[in-house]
């Protein structure tokens, strides 16, 4: 039986871990090396590094972090933030990520999954789908530019684009849930889930561990991803995992 | 010295890292020489299989492969380097492989004997289930490995499938035969579970064995 993944997201600025302060145990909180094992050693099924940097010198450390990262972590990662062309995927998949997470850039220009599908394989092509309710249209709308620009676009059908395109892995971000800590966006998971053949990370609102047996029980989620409560410690890897399992769902 | 085989495919950084974290030297190259000397091979692979046998062929790198081979000295596919060791893939219609393993790559039908659909890619953690002693085996425990693929060798049609794992079917995930083996999950991605067969590996090229010494390593 194929397990439901933990991941925890580091948030990545200059090449310096964010948040994650609460980590007396490290000898530097910011490193991502160090995050990064540390969280592969409490069982993290996968990790994903998200790259908020606003240079373009932020950017091009991105690829060092990653070499480093690549050379030390034996569980796969994605990167995501940023990635705006084939040649952006090229530089971040070569320094050794396993995957590579699109955006903005493949709501501006779908073709870029299919270009990135096509050169590397759908495996390592994750679409990030940024969601929030919106009553006049009863449905999710699409976000972009960081949850800052409301587009045209319906979830559900931009979710099956992306996947017809070539996205092997859908990760969905719930606005309306995020920050809230009231658990995930079950209703959108599933709804998400249900309408692709890929599997779904369901992301936002987790905010204790036992948030997230829900996610994979009723709101379908293949994987389910969180920032915060690991990084604040407000639960761990370990006793998310530990929660889960005894909700009766297989899990490493 | 284990080579690692660049065909233009995969990921060949991760599987250098993960040997050099054993601390196993290894270098990647796609010069014959560099690699006939190397005292086992590693065939990584990411991508498709029609792809990577055009320029397994189209680099004269089928014909050396089958010669390493010859000589007994170890030999290791990952994912889609494992299924290249069969005979042939449907992944874009009939394509023949290096054939130094009997059995067909096949796809995963996404739907299962109820008639409902799951998920294609086989992409996450799932739990191997030993078949047949190994020296790639030895000393590790039934645990869980990562794997991503759509194509599969049907562990149910298949004598050389030394560990499987479940997935609607049965998936080789480890196979081998004398001194040619293939894992179908990502080794240098499935941390300490990962890393130990991997080890096991890297131990058949230290003793610098033939074929011969790994029958008589399995059979003790």
């Amino acid at each position: 039986m194929l397990t439901k993944r933990i991941i925890p997201c580091l948030d990545v600025k200059e090449g310096r871990v964010v948040k994650g302060i609460q980590f007396v145990e490290l000898r530097d909180a910011g490193d991502p090396v160090e995050l990064a094992c540390f969280y592969d050693e409490q069982g993290a099924d996968e990790l994903v590094f998200l790259d908020i940097s606003a240079s373009h010198e932020g950017r091009k450390t991105m690829v060092e972090v990653v070499k480093a990262v690549a050379s030390e972590l034996a569980i796969p990662f994605t990167v995501g933030g940023g990635i705006n062309s084939l040649e952006d995927m090229k530089r971040i998949l070569r320094a050794g990520a396993d995957k590579v997470s699109l955006n903005t850039a493949a709501v501006l220009r779908p073709e870029l999954i299919t270009e990135g599908a096509n050169f590397y394989g759908s495996q390592c092509i994750v679409v990030a789908i940024d969601a929030k309710y919106d009553e006049e249209i009863g449905t999710w709308r699409v976000y972009t530019h960081g949850g800052r620009k409301a587009t045209e676009r319906d979830v559900i059908s931009w979710a099956k684009e992306a996947v017809e395109r070539g996205a092997g892995e859908l990760l969905l971000t719930s606005m309306d849930a995020d920050g809230e800590k009231k658990g995930f966006n079950i209703a959108l998971t599933k709804a998400v889930s249900e309408a692709v053949t890929v599997p779904v990370i369901a992301s936002g609102g987790a905010g204790n561990a036992d948030h997230f047996a829900e996610a994979f029980l009723d709101g379908k989620a293949d994987a389910a991803l969180a920032a915060s409560i690991f990084h604040y410690k407000e639960t761990s890897v370990a006793e998310v995992k530990e929660s889960v399992k005894q909700r009766g769902v297989c899990i490493r | 010295m284990i080579g690692i085989i660049d065909y233009g495919m995969g990921n060949l950084f991760s599987v250098e890292k993960a040997l050099e974290r054993l601390g196993v030297e290894a270098f990647i190259s796609d010069d014959h020489e560099r690699l006939r000397q190397a005292d086992g091979l590693i065939l990584p692979g990411v991508g498709a299989f029609k792809d990577a046998m055009d320029l397994l062929n189209e680099n004269g790198l089928t014909k050396m492969i089958h010669e390493y081979v010859q000589t007994g000295k170890p030999f290791l596919g990952i994912c889609l380097g494992m299924q290249l060791l069969f005979e042939s893939s449907e992944e874009n219609g009939l394509t023949n492989g290096l054939s130094l393993l009997p059995g067909k790559v096949i796809r995963f039908s996404g739907v299962d004997r109820k008639g409902e659909s799951y998920k294609v890619p086989h992409m996450g953690w799932n739990k191997l289930r030993f078949d047949q002693d190994s020296p790639l085996l030895q000393g590790v425990d039934e645990d869980y490995v990562y794997f991503v693929h759509s194509f599969y060798v049907d562990a149910d049609q298949s004598d050389v499938v030394l560990a499987e794992a479940n997935y609607d079917v049965n998936v080789a995930a480890v196979v081998g035969k004398e001194n040619v083996f293939g894992m179908q999950f990502h080794p240098e991605k499935s941390s300490v579970m990962g890393m130990q067969l991997l080890r096991n590996f890297t131990k058949l090229t230290e003793k610098g064995s033939t074929a011969d010494e790994f029958y008589n390593l399995s059979r003790n």
